[in-house]
């Protein structure tokens, strides 16, 4: 375009892969509860979709003829990939972790223009694509503290979906908790009753890892990765609207705390939803995404036909955001407020 | 005086300052050069003309070349001796084209033109104030070289209530204004005194950026006990861009200029420090403006600092004086790292915006290939002008420049911290640029076009028109002779009234030539120039209106 380089002349102050690495090491400390509670199935799936992710990006990259080394080092195909696994449950085979992330960066990042120009969140729409297709699959939680299911036991299953000697599938598999409350509640159960009866420290197990996503997430904030305005929309906007309906019917509405510390909550509200290439970007913006985001999930985990909501809300509003972008520009330097 | 509310702007940068290494030392004056190079347009606005031919000898402080419009200043001879060529040169300018220059070889003698001076200001009313200011060839120093004289004036519809004075100098690096407040205080409260009476301003603020504590003790120092009535010193907080216009009044008063507003439209006029020198200057001596102070300073050089150059130095004369050897690895800017540009070429002169010379280490302020926008939003949040860049980049990037208007693409301020924080090292700036100077190529075009579709439309109605007369003629002559014919009168009559009429007509349109031509005789070659570009640029538009034509008749 123009000859000369344009001002500012100021060395480089950040650069795509450093927040993207800041992510990554965000997401160790939940990492690290999944291992320990649900044994190596998570950490297995991540190496399969890291590998997939890097093979993929780099055959896109080839054939879009773009530059490998400086879009390999942006290190966003590895969010993907790692986001995606620690969506699927502990017992997905080889295949289903690589058709995810297959289809998440082929389909829905590079076909649509590679880093950038996606409008759905590459993981996300992985995610719901393997959900539509392989339902079973993709419930196959292994209960937390099955000690003796070993790292050879979960890769002999990822590989080859062969059990340990002794063991079916249903026996071993179980629902996650929303799951579980859901399916309970359609059988007219009290929450009471439900939480009751559900095994304790599998509660616990999501509480933690809940828990540690916060704590991942408040870091990414603090080191200004991402923002504050749209994880601070989804929780204060899933909290109010689950104390908005477990008010009246506490027997039959999980409470707020359940649904902030279950399922893809935190992930969804700190990892997932700020990918900032898909969210809104204007700072109003930021909160009507953030809160649609919220009321979405709590939507689709009470009245819809999935447990977790999270890829779905943040689909749908990925959907919405050049709208909302559009509607919600700030006021300008010397407007009048209005 | 120091307890002044302040507020503050959006967005913005806490930058390193860098600025200690080049104020270890007072200003020094740079030698006179063998050959300056005085570009005539220095400011914003129409060039000045020069006035001088090669060959001429010429005094220190002679004018070289007039201001041709209202928004102009013109431009003076820095030291005396011979004008020995006007030509193209090369020129600081981000555009890297060449500009006219008028080169003066020195004859060492700096030898002045009779000084007029005016040691009571307050002897001259506003306007010949003014002129003074405008004589002097006075533009603004902060960078943006705006012609003073026009800021002094607030028009029949305005009154001043403010007048800022600003020496908050927000860019890392530069510190020549600091430097000029350290040593020249009281000449600053001298200019801005000649400034008030102008303006006839009620109340006066002078703003420094909180990290230069010297200056500001200095000037407080400098200030008269009853001259505090009415100028405080103020310190700002050091975020940069304080020091732009609508950023720096927004910090004072609280009060945002809307866009496409000036500052005056709200009772507040700004200046820059060295401006109000370069005014005292002109008005208690007589003196044009033919000298600033340059910083000149980077890590590289060994000894950073400033210098008082002449206008029209050529950068290298300086590079010499300084013991400095430029090399590849190295990259020369003028002004500041965040607004500065590449200069191209070596020799350039220094103009009256010439704040900074910055040597930089290629290496070390390059950046990588850039990236795609991964729309992190981290440009509007440091935006001070509360845009959107991803979306300003976005449609720039795609040409739609419907939509980056809509976006407020002529609200930025090109201050460079949107590209300064980006993660993906995308050159936003360079877009912003590009965009706007597309949107005015187009502009003029448009305007050109319409203009042409007026002409066609209006030979249409010419044609059109004359048709009519045509036949109201036919329809007249017709009816004349009916009449005759039917009154029995004879021939003649109608003949004789007929002729009368035509004469009438001939006497008419003579008349009206003659009209048309009053302007045309005793033209001096330069206007005879003038009116044939104008009608050769009739003549192309002429064309674009046929050719628009054939295109609207094949429709
Ligand atoms: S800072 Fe750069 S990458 Fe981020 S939104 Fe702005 S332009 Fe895009
Ligand atoms: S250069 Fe323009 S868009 Fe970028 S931060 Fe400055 S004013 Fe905003």
């Amino acid at each position: 375009m123009a000859v000369l380089q344009s001002s500012p002349h100021t060395p480089p102050q950040n650069s795509v892969s450093n927040m993207m690495v800041a992510v990554l090491y965000a997401l160790i400390p939940g990492t690290l509860v999944y291992l320990y509670f649900f044994g190596w199935g998570t950490i297995i799936n991540m190496l399969i979709a890291l590998l997939t992710a890097v093979a993929c990006e780099a055959l896109m990259l080839k054939l879009r003829q773009r530059p490998l080394r400086p879009f390999l080092m942006d290190g966003s195909a590895l969010v993907t990939a790692v986001l995606l696994a620690l969506a699927l449950p502990t017992l997905a085979p080889w295949w289903l972790t690589v058709i995810g992330t297959a289809f998440g960066i082929i389909i829905a990042k590079h076909l649509y223009g590679g880093l950038g120009y996606n409008p759905f969140n590459p993981a996300m729409v992985g995610y719901a694509m393997l959900l539509i297709s392989f339902p079973r699959e993709m419930t196959a939680w292994l209960p937390s503290g099955i000690e003796d299911f070993t790292f050879l036991d979960s890769l002999r299953y990822t590989l080859f979906e062969v059990l340990p000697h002794g063991r079916d599938y249903d026996s071993i598999t179980m629902a996650t908790p929303l799951d579980l409350v859901k399916t309970q509640l359609g059988l007219d159960h009290t929450m009471e009753e439900i939480i009751g009866n559900s095994r304790g420290l599998f509660q616990q197990a999501w509480g933690w890892i809940n828990l540690m996503f916060l704590f991942g997430g408040i870091l990414l904030i603090y080191m200004k990765v991402i923002g504050w305005r749209i994880p601070l929309a989804i929780l204060v906007s899933l909290f109010v609207i689950s104390t908005l309906f477990a008010i009246p019917d506490p027997d039959l509405r999980p409470s707020p705390w359940f649904h902030l510390f279950s399922g893809a909550t935190m992930l969804g509200a700190f990892f997932i939803a700020t990918d900032p290439v898909t969210a809104a970007t204007t700072p109003r913006g930021q909160f009507i995404y953030g809160c649609g985001i919220g009321i979405l999930l709590y939507v689709i985990r009470t009245w819809g036909g999935y447990p977790d909501g999270v890829a779905f809300a943040v689909l749908l509003m990925n959907m919405a955001v050049p709208t909302i972008d559009y509607y919600t520009q700030p006021r300008v330097f010397g407007e009048e407020r209005d | 005086m120091t307890s002044q509310r302040l507020w503050h702007f959006f967005g913005g940068l806490r930058l390193a300052g860098h600025k200690a290494m080049s104020m270890k030392e007072p200003v020094k004056a740079a030698p006179i050069p063998k050959q300056l190079v005085i570009p005539v347009q220095q400011h914003i606005g129409s060039a000045a003309e020069p006035i001088v031919k090669p060959g001429e000898r010429v005094l220190k402080g002679q004018m070289l070349a007039r201001a041709t419009e209202y928004v102009s200043a013109p431009i003076h001879a820095s030291t005396s001796g011979k004008v020995v060529a006007i030509e193209e040169r090369p020129v600081p300018h981000p555009s890297g084209l060449p500009g006219l220059c008028i080169v003066l070889e020195s004859d060492g003698e700096d030898r002045w033109k009779e000084l007029q001076p005016h040691p009571d200001y307050t002897e001259l009313d506003p306007s010949a104030l003014r002129n003074v200011i405008r004589d002097a060839g006075i533009v603004g120093l902060g960078g943006a070289g705006f012609p003073s004289f026009i800021k002094l004036n607030p028009g029949p519809d305005n009154s001043v209530d403010t007048l800022i004075l600003n020496g908050a100098e927000c860019e890392p690096y530069i510190t020549c204004d600091a430097m000029l407040m350290q040593e020249h205080p009281r000449r600053i409260i001298d200019g801005l005194l000649i400034m008030k009476h102008a303006l006839r301003a009620k109340q006066c603020i002078i703003a420094i950026e909180d990290n230069k504590k010297v200056a500001h003790t200095l000037l407080v120092n400098a200030l008269h006990e009853h001259e505090a009535e009415f100028i405080k010193i103020v310190q700002i907080p050091t975020i940069y861009p304080t020091g732009g216009e609508k950023q720096l009044i927004k910090v004072l008063t609280g009060k945002e200029i809307p866009s496409h507003h000036l500052p005056i439209n709200l009772g507040i006029i700004c200046h820059n420090v060295a401006t109000a020198v370069a005014v005292a200057d002109a008005v208690e001596l007589g003196k044009p403006l033919i000298s600033r102070i340059v910083t000149f300073t980077g890590e590289l050089l060994s000894k950073p600092c400033n210098l008082e150059v002449l206008i029209g130095t050529p950068f290298s004369d300086l590079f010499d004086f300084c013991h400095y050897q430029p090399k590849e690895s190295e990259r020369i800017l003028m002004g500041g790292p965040m607004m500065g540009f590449i200069i191209p070429d070596n020799h350039i002169p220094v103009i009256k915006t010439t704040n900074c010379i910055l040597v930089q280490d290629k290496q070390k302020t390059s950046r990588p290939p850039a990236m795609p926008c991964i729309r992190c939003g981290r440009c509007a949040d440091v935006c001070p002008a509360r845009l959107l860049p991803q979306q300003l980049y976005w449609y720039a990037h795609a040409k739609d420049f419907d939509k980056v208007q809509d976006y407020h693409l002529f609200d930025c301020i090109e201050c460079g911290c949107c590209a300064h924080v980006c993660p993906s090292n995308i050159p936003l700036v360079q877009y912003y640029r590009f965009a706007k100077t597309e949107i005015w190529a187009q502009e003029r075009e448009k305007k050109k076009a319409d203009l042409a579709r007026r002409r066609h439309e209006f030979k249409l109605f010419r044609l059109e028109r004359k048709k009519q007369e045509d036949e109201a003629r036919k329809r007249r002559k017709k009816a004349l002779l009916q009449k005759a014919k039917d009154t029995g009168g004879t021939e003649k009559d109608s003949k004789k009234a007929e002729i009368e009429a035509a004469l009438a007509r001939v006497k008419a349109k003579r008349e009206q030539q003659s009209r048309q031509r009053k302007n045309v005789e005793n033209l001096t070659p330069q206007q005879q120039q003038t009116i044939e570009a104008v009608e050769e640029r009739r003549r192309r538009l002429r064309n674009i209106g046929t050719t628009e034509s054939t295109d609207k008749d094949s429709d």
